[in-house]
């Protein structure tokens, strides 16, 4: 089994492709229906915020062995402009692209661990992991 | 992929097919405007069963659909929406507030017929 995948993001069609990716890869390690589905709908939202405000960026999915549980981790870097506040970002309806402003704080809800790093000029990471139960 | 619209009577359906990017979805949404005007269609089934991730962006693309149809003068309604995906929508706190649902095509269909109905016995 693959345990590292990367997803370059530099279109809309690419959001399809990642969640795609995610999903296949969260099914190899035993995830099942309802969690396949928040966690694609997780990279979903993460990605589209990269191709909303960032141009291009990359998702790496890759497969945990902590302590003896197993999960997925999700990191999606961009280089574009970073968030200001980072807070804000994280509120529920709070957007600047004119979205639904669901995407940072839903992906939070769907997944079991998410952080978020953020510099102004220097791009945005966000890191989400989901344990399998 | 590009999604079939089937001509059905007084109605639209439209049939997703397999996983749509958001272009596809635009397209739908142009594609659908146009139909409702060209057939005089009353009521639009959207079929979503074969998506497997409904997030904010196709929320609110359908949502924006279904009131632009009946700005159009037709009522829409979107079926077949997974269990595992109703999850996920309710978890992002997403709705499709203002826009009928149903269970599958059968019941879509039915619903479309009682709207109708509606509308015959108290006017718009």
């Amino acid at each position: 089994m693959e345990n590292e995948a990367r997803v370059a993001i530099s279109s809309a069609a690419d959001i399809v492709t990642a969640r795609q990716r995610g999903r296949a890869m969260a099914t190899e390690l035993g995830f099942n229906g309802s969690d396949l589905t928040l966690i694609a709908t997780a990279i979903s939202e993460i990605a589209r915020n990269i191709v909303a405000h960032a141009e291009s960026g990359e998702i790496c999915l890759t497969a945990l062995n902590q302590n003896g549980r197993d999960g997925i981790l999700i990191v999606a870097h961009d280089e574009g402009p970073g968030i200001a506040d980072v807070k804000r970002a994280m509120q529920y309806g709070y957007s600047t692209a004119k979205g639904l402003g669901v995407g940072l704080p839903g992906a939070k809800w769907l997944m079991d661990e998410f952080e978020i790093e953020s510099k102004v000029g220097n791009g945005t990471k966000v890191t989400m992991k989901k344990w399998l139960k | 992929m590009h999604v079939p619209i089937l001509k059905q009577g007084d109605c639209l359906i439209a049939s997703v097919q397999s996983v749509l990017s958001d272009a596809d979805l635009l397209q739908l949404r142009d594609d659908l405007a146009e139909r409702v005007g060209k057939f005089r269609s009353q009521g639009v089934i959207i079929d979503v069963t074969v998506l497997d991730v409904i997030d904010s962006f196709a929320t609110r693309t359908l949502r924006a659909v279904a009131h632009m149809l009946r700005l159009r003068g037709a009522e829409t309604v979107i079926v077949g929406i997974q269990p595992d995906v109703a999850f996920a929508m309710v978890q992002l706190g997403l709705s499709l507030e203002g826009v009928g649902t149903s269970l599958d095509l059968e019941e879509g269909l039915a619903y479309l017929d009682r709207a109708s109905k509606k509308t015959l016995k108290h006017g718009k």
